[in-house]
């Protein structure tokens, strides 16, 4: 299936600063694409060049195979949700929503209806004549979703989305946002810099760094199989451990003496990824040693798991997520660490 | 923080006297219109027969005719070319010869009154000399000298306003569907409006006041209440005057209300 | 995107012309008549460039430059000018920093009046209020008059067309000039600062001196400029308050210009002025700039 979005060669320079570099990325139709990063990573700059806001260095934008490159926000099948949502405040809510279809000189009972149409969709029936400095974050985002969905895009994009709303409404939206895109069929391109977000919400996520492109693939893809060190403590903090292969699929690791069973193998001297999650810790040696041990040196309770940082015989520290470990381990005391043979992901970069 | 009963008082008093100080000979022109003697020491009696004077001298009526007349050219004129001049530079980010623009937009407010009327004559001479337009001095000069030192204020009070807006607003309407100048008129008009409103104001004032550039680049015929003022003053304190600046500060009063309260709703 | 391109073009296109014609050109022609010379014809100017037989010819002529330089007259008037804009500026700077001060620390609801306040005067007719003070303090003025009643002295003082008249009419015209700015800055400030320095042992005038001056310094400066500068430029006050016993510059390019029809020593003068006090201003409001302030 030919790709409904695809960037050539994208790069952006504002003056000295890089801030795409030469991206190329395909996002197919019907996906919840994910753009993470931290910020300065330059994801946002990447939703604005395929929005029309940025005229990239060099590359080009193609969208259902018409290159897009040169054509102004206003002519582009691709409508935005602003992280600050950029709600026009002199104008009333179903106003505002009306205004693209205003600017397409909808008749007015045609628009009228359209409106209506995506104000239930949102949940905002009711408020039509509120201003926006009468409404609250929550309403107000829906007020600028449906602003742009109204017109019916090829591809929604959305800033930031959540980053405004406190906890709670963060994952009630979260929810609201995977349910319509599911209902509409829309491709939406997501940017946020909150991991679990992209990971709960999104079929694909491509993660970047200084203005590149460093890994994309499914959430669990990424998060099981990382390729590289860069996204396996970007995404849940891994423990990055130095790592010789010693035979297919075992490696040896020389920080904490002893030698394990990795996923895939290690082609040459490398690393191993391992998730605090999955290390266990105990006061006595587990079975199937040796196993590496270390005193802890701190506990920090996090409701639904502890996380211990252990500093290892050999001198790197370890982090461990764990809940209700016997023997309670306290810092000062000593423990072994332990995990099961398919925990570890062979990292060659 | 806890402010002592002393410093309050003090601070009171500073106040008083600084207001005492900028109003003190406001009020004496106004109390002294109503005075029936010319003299400004002596208090004959409350008189209205100043006002009655003054609505009956055809020279301030035409003066006031035409320093209105300007003052409205000027406000409209200074207000059209400040908006552009805000517009790009709040929103244009660098373009060739900024800085000159954006020195030349300041210069009436940085330069001595003296020099942009000298400066402004010299041009006006020469243009005359050389494409017969302006053809002498009058009230045409006035109001093209008035909307260029009046655009300098415009241009800062709309430019600030133009900066406050949140950019992603023009980007709002053009991923809508808006053309950039249907975007700048469905969006940011309707949000600058009372800057801009603030702006017309100010330059109205400011043109209705000017004495210094009024003088060089006037001619044979166009008397500006200023310069009627000016003349006046220089013969000797005359009471219609006192009458006239009377209605000068009612009118100022209100329109400066007028201003601040757009100001303020501008933010 | 050449259509963004001739769309910024179509906005800057009518400022651009208006500007270039009224602000850039009148400028380049002062600089020009200033080197030329004084002739009888209207305008009574010798243009320094001629054309004759098909080329240019120059008549550079720099006895403006030389009467300048020479003439006690112009010297003074410049010193003049410079010396009562700088009291005036300290004498704001005295009446008018305790003001601002007071208004910003003001229960925040009555903050936009005490600026209405300000701002009022500054919309009336500033030719109004000079001849306001001509009333004030002229022999048989107000002044005088109160005085004489309450005893208070025997001779009528003679203050109008004197050095104190100008002085006084420059610092009630200029003082909402600083005011206003500093107001403006004062009221930003942080007044937790002033907590934190009292914590730390700091009494009232100290953290005064080491904590609220130093920050509200370049709302200070700028209000200072925004005094100074048209200050030594002003016409009308001296004109109509002072004496020609000392004469400010404005004054001078005044007499010159239409007393004595000396275009190019008037146009030198205005030159002078530009340089002397504008130049040096841009820089500083360009250091100001860079610096993360104004």
């Amino acid at each position: 299936m030919a790709p409904l979005i695809r960037l050539e060669g994208l790069t952006k320079r504002f003056g000295e600063t890089v801030a795409a570099d030469d991206v190329t990325l395909d996002i197919l139709e019907g996906e919840l694409f994910g753009l993470l990063g931290a910020s300065g990573s330059g994801k946002t700059t990447l939703l604005r060049l395929l929005g029309g806001f940025e005229t990239p260095t060099a590359g080009r934008v193609l969208i259902d195979g018409v290159d897009v490159t040169a054509l102004p926000p206003y002519e582009r099948p691709t409508n935005m949700v602003f992280q600050s949502y950029a709600l026009f405040p002199h104008m009333t809510v179903a106003a505002n929503i009306a205004f693209g279809l205003k600017q397409a000189r909808m008749p007015k009972p045609e628009a009228d209806a359209r409106v209506e149409e995506v104000m239930e969709l949102v949940k905002l029936t009711e408020l039509g004549k509120r201003k926006p400095s009468e409404l609250s974050g929550g309403q107000r985002q829906r007020v600028a979703l449906a602003r742009a969905l109204v017109l019916r895009p090829k591809v929604l994009l959305l800033d930031e989305p959540l980053s405004a709303l406190d906890k709670k409404l963060r994952e009630h939206t979260q929810f609201e946002l995977m349910r319509l895109q599911r209902e509409l069929g829309i491709t939406f391109v997501i940017v946020t810099h909150d991991q679990d977000e992209a990971m709960a919400m999104c079929s694909r996520i491509a993660v970047m760094d200084m203005g590149k492109v460093i890994e994309t693939g499914t959430p669990r893809a990424i998060y099981e199989r990382p390729q590289c060190r860069f996204v396996a403590d970007f995404i849940g903090g891994a423990n990055i451990i130095d790592a010789e292969p010693v035979g297919p699929s075992r490696v040896r690791l020389p920080a904490l003496g002893v030698e394990c069973a990795v996923t895939d193998s290690l082609p040459a001297k490398g690393w191993v990824a391992l998730r605090p999650e999955r290390i266990s810790l105990s006061h006595d040696a587990p079975a199937g040693g040796p196993w590496p041990a270390g005193q802890v040196e701190a506990v920090a309770f996090h409701g639904d798991f502890q996380l211990y940082r252990v500093r290892m015989d050999g001198g790197v520290e370890l982090r461990v997520a764990a809940s209700n470990v016997p023997g309670d381990p306290k810092p000062g005391e000593r423990a072994f660490l332990s995990w099961p043979a398919d925990a570890p992901v062979a990292l060659s970069r | 923080m806890r402010v002592s009963r002393g410093a309050k008082i003090a601070g009171g008093t500073v106040l008083g006297l600084g207001y005492a100080f900028l109003f003190a000979p406001i009020l004496s022109v106004i109390v002294y219109s109503f005075n029936e003697s010319r003299l400004v020491t002596v208090w004959s009696g409350f008189s209205t027969k100043w006002y009655g004077e003054l609505a009956h001298d055809d020279r301030v009526l035409n003066a006031l005719r035409l320093s209105l007349g300007i003052a409205a050219f000027a406000a409209s004129g200074a207000v059209i070319i400040g908006t552009m001049a805000a517009y790009a530079l709040a929103r244009f980010g660098k373009f060739r010869g900024k800085a000159l623009f954006s020195g030349l937009v300041a210069a009436p407010l940085v330069l001595p009154e003296v020099t942009t009327g000298l400066s402004m004559l010299l041009l006006f001479v020469l243009m005359e000399r050389l494409i017969g337009w302006p053809q002498g001095r009058g009230a045409i000069t006035i109001a093209i000298a008035h909307v260029t030192f009046a655009v300098a204020y415009a241009t800062v009070i709309i430019r600030s306003r133009i900066a406050s807006l949140d950019p992603a607003l023009e980007e709002a309407a053009a991923d809508l569907g808006a053309r950039p100048f249907a975007a700048f008129v469905a969006v940011v008009l309707p949000l600058i409006a009372p800057a801009l409103a603030a702006a017309w104001l100010l330059s109205f004032s400011l043109s209705l006041d000017d004495f210094v550039i009024t003088a060089f680049v006037t001619g044979p015929g166009a008397t500006t209440l200023p310069l009627l003022i000016f003349s006046s003053v220089k013969l000797g304190v005359n009471p219609e005057i006192n009458a006239l600046g009377t209605l000068i500060v009612g009118v100022a009063s209100m329109v400066a209300l007028t201003a601040t309260l757009l100001q303020r709703k501008s933010g | 995107m050449s259509a963004a391109t001739a769309r910024r073009r179509g906005v800057l296109a009518l400022p651009w012309i208006w500007l270039g014609l009224f602000v850039a050109a009148p400028f380049v022609i002062v600089l020009a008549i200033s080197l030329s010379s004084a002739g009888y014809g209207s305008p009574p100017i010798d243009f320094f460039i001629g054309w004759q037989n098909g080329h240019p010819t120059f008549n550079i002529n720099l006895d403006s430059f030389e009467l300048l330089a020479s003439d006690q007259l112009y010297i003074r008037g410049f010193l003049n000018s410079i010396a009562i804009a700088g009291l005036t500026t300290l004498l704001c700077l005295l009446v008018g920093y305790p003001m601002a001060y007071v208004m910003a620390r003001a229960p925040a609801r009555l903050q936009p009046l005490l600026v209405m306040l300000v701002i009022l005067p500054f919309w009336t007719s500033s030719l109004i209020r000079v001849y306001a003070w001509i009333g004030i303090l002229k022999e048989n003025g107000l002044l005088n008059g109160l005085l004489l009643h309450l005893g208070l002295i025997s001779q009528p003082l003679v203050i109008l067309n004197t050095p104190i008249a100008v002085q006084i009419g420059m610092v009630y015209a200029y003082l909402p000039f600083l005011v206003l700015p500093l107001y403006a800055t004062l009221q930003k400030l942080d007044w937790t600062l002033l907590e934190a320095a009292a914590d730390l042992g700091a009494k009232p005038w100290s953290a005064f001196f080491r904590v609220t001056l130093p920050l509200s310094w370049p709302g200070t400066l700028a209000g200072a400029l925004l005094v100074f500068v048209p200050a030594s430029g002003e016409y009308l006050i001296p004109e109509l308050l002072g004496s020609s016993t000392l004469p400010m510059i404005s004054t001078v390019l005044w007499t010159e210009f239409f007393g004595n029809r000396d275009w190019p020593m008037a146009s030198l003068i205005a030159v002078m002025l530009l340089l002397v006090l504008a130049i040096p201003l841009l820089f500083l409001r360009g250091g100001q700039a860079t610096a993360g302030r104004v």
